[in-house]
């Protein structure tokens, strides 16, 4: 079998990239694996030390690399490992689903959740929700139509899925 | 170049199962930078971390990929392998591909696709890793110990007499806890007081502890080795250098009608008291919502009562004295707050329970839960060790016992086991007995849980030896009609219901964490449960640890624990505090954040979100010395690398080591399509 080779053969297989925390999902996410909890396999997860840490260039740059859907998801309020990493976390993305939302992506791909260390089954219902509803909402490829292409920019040549469409200069 | 190598583990069959390990190597070959990759069965064990060691060695690596576990369980030992073979450790990452991965999926093609994604993601990481030296920073070794209950107790002494210094806070007016409540434990019947008591005498004459008593913690800063704790001490409205503790005051003060605490309700006290004769320190408190005096200040009134002024010959006592605040530097914590009982009388919509209603517990008098009962049947007891009941001082003949009362109930109460109860109630049993020779205990219970030495024979005893009757099943409505108890059950045996009549009945009733836990655990940013547990850093290895460094967790405040499991949890905490104040220094992850000082415009928006105070103001000097620029300094030694600082900058001008843009970049890229 060739591993690298994406399995889509059943239809649409969302990818999502998520960024967690390390000290509530991160761990809550290895209790659920420790509790052998069974699970969409379409998750990626990106660890950081806290949900604090988490700028949100991380997920236009998730975006732009082909996620479908995005999870952000750190201590629930007032567990933060680090005081307060979750709350300016809370803050930069109920302004960037707002920035996100006027861009026109559909809010849905966006899953911001708490889960803590003990909460292996919550992360499994993240997961899968977020999977179920990413799936219904199709691949976002509007985003990647809008990156240059690096061999274009460099030849002067557009690619051909870029023709017609709205490229930055 | 980088010069990557990967080792794929099995894990035995947990990651193999599922994953191709091999194709992951093999799939890995391809990854540009990566010039060594390979699968084995076990990583962690001596040979597969000598391979990680040769391929360092003889392939020149730059970087090092394991694939295999969650890297909290063994990122360490691979870094230590790393450094062993000359490597800096910081070079060495852990890709997760057995929690994450193997074991939450079932479809062997899918999880290897995403087994050799996560891999690449790390890949990419570590190709990005730059070498990191330990940060070492100075340790304060004194330990605060919160909480004076017996794992409290031992805690402290052990830390005492591993030759450090303690400082042990207590919320109520004496150490104790609820251990000098119980007349005799299990399984050895032998009297809890005077086990105790000589423990808590040696906390207060110990040269190196300090006791706070009616103390609670206010505020705690800092790190690991260098806590600052600011604590409470509650006035008493007695001054503790004058009092010698003779009791002249409690004597005379009028107000004798108060339900005492440590009597579970069932004795009373006075408002100036001292909770149990043994108290330690032996002083008396003031309860300033009881006594008179400050019931009249309350409503704007002048002072009245001050018979117990008048009374004391020393003039101990100090209506005016205020609450302090004393501060004290700390290097390691442990916290040992105990329980309390499940109150299953009422609702309590604060912690989302319905309680018991339908067991009369609060209306009928003679209902009374585990504690109440360790107060009647205790020498110092409010019935001098005789089993009363409550409404009219008869002695009961027949009375009943219920376990799992809130406890095993996910509908009701907490799904969770007390753990303690079969016990204490079988002990219950066997006191009643020895007390009340022609009376009849009956136990309703679920199953017998009595794992622990000696404890299976004890239960076995009270059924065999003692008289009791244990019926397995649940009881469902008690009434009252006339002076006797009413009680409809169930035996799941027999498969038939069952109508009993008792003279009293005693509720085994759930373990809960003490209120105010969660307010504790913010303080001191360690995580709790749902139930408000302390959460230890792993439920196996690391039991008396926090998921905060430094912070240590012991007893019932962690999960319920009988008296043996909360001290061997405290000397467990003791050996940590002292492993760690074992050196001067501290040798830390160098994890922190670093200001590119080039770049740093001096805006400051790090220092306004870090939750620690980590950022400091530096001054850039010219040549003639004259103040040019004013950047962002962060102390490596305060700062904990949550990086919040780093996604806030706006010109990017400071980087969490470990966790940069560039590496965390380039994991998603890997990620790319």
């Amino acid at each position: 079998m060739d591993a690298t080779t994406p399995a889509v053969a059943g239809g649409f297989e969302p990818r999502i990239t998520a960024f967690v925390c390390n000290w509530c999902t991160y761990t809550g996410a290895d209790l659920a694996g420790t509790s052998r909890l069974q699970m969409a396999s379409n998750v990626r997860i990106i660890r950081l030390p806290c949900t604090g840490r988490i700028d949100p260039m991380f997920i236009t740059k998730a975006f732009e690399r082909g996620a479908d859907g995005i999870i952000v998801s750190g201590c629930h309020p007032a567990d933060c490992h680090y005081n307060a990493g979750n709350y300016h976390a809370r803050r930069r993305f109920a302004i960037f689903r707002e920035l996100m939302d006027f861009l026109g992506v559909d809010t849905g791909r966006i899953t911001f959740s708490w889960v803590s260390a003990s909460e292996g089954g919550k992360w499994r219902d993240v997961v899968n929700d977020a999977v179920t509803r990413v799936r219904a909402l199709g691949p976002f490829t509007d985003y990647r139509k809008l990156v240059v292409d690096p061999v274009a920019t460099a030849t002067g040549v557009v690619p051909p899925e870029h023709v017609g469409k709205e490229v930055p200069a | 170049m980088a010069r990557i190598g990967v080792f794929v583990c099995h894990c035995g069959e947990n990651i193999g199962r599922t994953v191709d390990c091999h194709g992951v190597a093999e799939a890995c070959k391809d990854v540009p930078g990566v010039v060594h990759s390979v699968d084995y069965k076990y990583m962690c064990s001596d040979p597969g971390q000598q391979m990680v060691k040769n391929a360092i060695a003889e392939k020149g690596l730059t970087g090092v990929v394991v694939a295999a576990c969650s890297p909290h369980m063994h990122e360490k030992t691979f870094r230590r392998a790393t450094a062993g073979a000359g490597l800096n450790p910081f070079l060495c990452e852990m890709a997760n591909v057995r929690e994450h991965c193997s074991w939450i999926h079932e479809d062997r093609e899918k999880a290897t696709v995403k087994a050799v994604d996560i891999t690449k993601t790390i890949i990419e990481k570590v190709k990005r890793n730059v070498p990191l030296n330990t940060i070492r920073i100075p340790v304060t070794r004194r330990a605060l110990v919160i909480g004076g209950g017996i794992a409290g107790i031992q805690a402290a002494l052990d830390i005492a007499d591993g030759g450090r210094e303690v400082i042990l806070v207590e919320k109520g007016p004496s150490i104790g806890g609820h251990m000098s409540q119980l007349s005799e434990t299990f399984p050895t019947l032998d009297c809890s007081q005077c086990i105790l008591t000589p423990r808590m005498v040696e906390v207060y004459q110990h040269p190196r502890i300090k006791l706070y008593a009616y103390s609670e913690v206010e505020s705690v800063e800092g790190y690991i080795g260098n806590f600052k704790v600011t604590v409470r001490r509650k006035a008493r409205s007695v001054d503790e250098d004058k009092c010698n503790g003779c009791g002249a005051c409690t004597q005379v003060c009028p107000n004798k009608k108060i339900p005492s605490e440590f009597d579970c309700g069932l004795g009373k006290r006075t408002a100036i008291y001292v909770p149990f004769p043994q108290a330690v320190p032996n002083l008396p408190t003031v309860d300033r919502n009881k006594c008179l005096l400050f019931m009249n200040r309350a409503k704007g009134r002048p002072d009245t009562c001050k018979k117990c002024a008048d009374a004391c010959a020393k003039g101990a006592i100090d209506f005016d004295q205020q609450d302090r605040l004393v501060t004290e530097d700390v290097g390691a914590i442990v916290v040992a707050t105990g329980y309390q009982l499940y109150t299953i009388g009422k609702d309590q919509p604060k912690d989302n329970l319905k309680g018991y209603g339908e067991y009369g517990y609060g209306t009928i008098p003679d209902v009374i839960d585990g504690l109440q009962f360790e107060r009647l049947a205790s020498a110092s007891g409010p019935t001098s060790g005789k089993i009363l009941r409550p409404s009219d001082g008869k002695e009961p003949k027949r009375i009943v016992f219920l376990q799992c009362i809130g406890s095993r109930d996910p509908q009701k109460g907490m799904e969770y086991c007390s753990k303690i109860c079969c016990m204490y109630v079988a002990k219950h049993t066997m006191l009643y007995h020895h007390k009340v020779h022609d009376g009849q205990a009956t136990v309703f219970y679920m199953d017998i849980r009595a794992a622990g030495k000696g404890y299976e024979e004890f239960s076995r005893r009270a059924i065999e030896e003692e008289g009791a009757q244990y019926i397995r099943g649940r009881v469902s409505r008690m009434w009252r009609e006339g002076d006797v108890i009413k009680i409809l059950g169930f035996d799941t045996l027999e498969g038939e219901p069952i109508e009993m009549d008792a003279d009293m009945v005693v509720l085994a009733t759930a373990m809960r964490p003490q209120p105010g836990i969660d307010a504790l655990a913010q303080k001191l940013s360690v995580s709790y449960d749902q139930h408000g547990f302390i959460n230890e850093a792993h439920p196996k290895l690391r039991p008396v640890e926090t998921n905060t460094a430094g912070i240590f967790v012991a007893g019932a405040c962690q999960a319920p624990r009988d008296i043996p499991d909360a001290v061997a949890m405290a000397s467990a905490t003791a050996s940590k505090v002292l492993g760690l104040f074992a050196n001067e220094m501290l040798e830390r992850e160098p994890t922190v954040a670093c200001v590119n000082e080039a770049n740093c415009a001096g805006c400051f928006h790090c220092e306004r979100v870090c939750a620690y105070g980590a950022v400091e103001h530096k001054d850039i000097k010219d040549r003639a010395g004259n103040v040019v620029r004013v950047i962002a300094y962060v102390n490596p030694g305060v700062c904990q690398g949550c990086g919040t600082c780093q996604a806030t900058c706006p010109s990017k001008s400071v980087e969490l080591q470990g966790f940069t843009d560039e590496q965390i970049w380039g994991e998603i890229q890997a990620l790319g399509v």
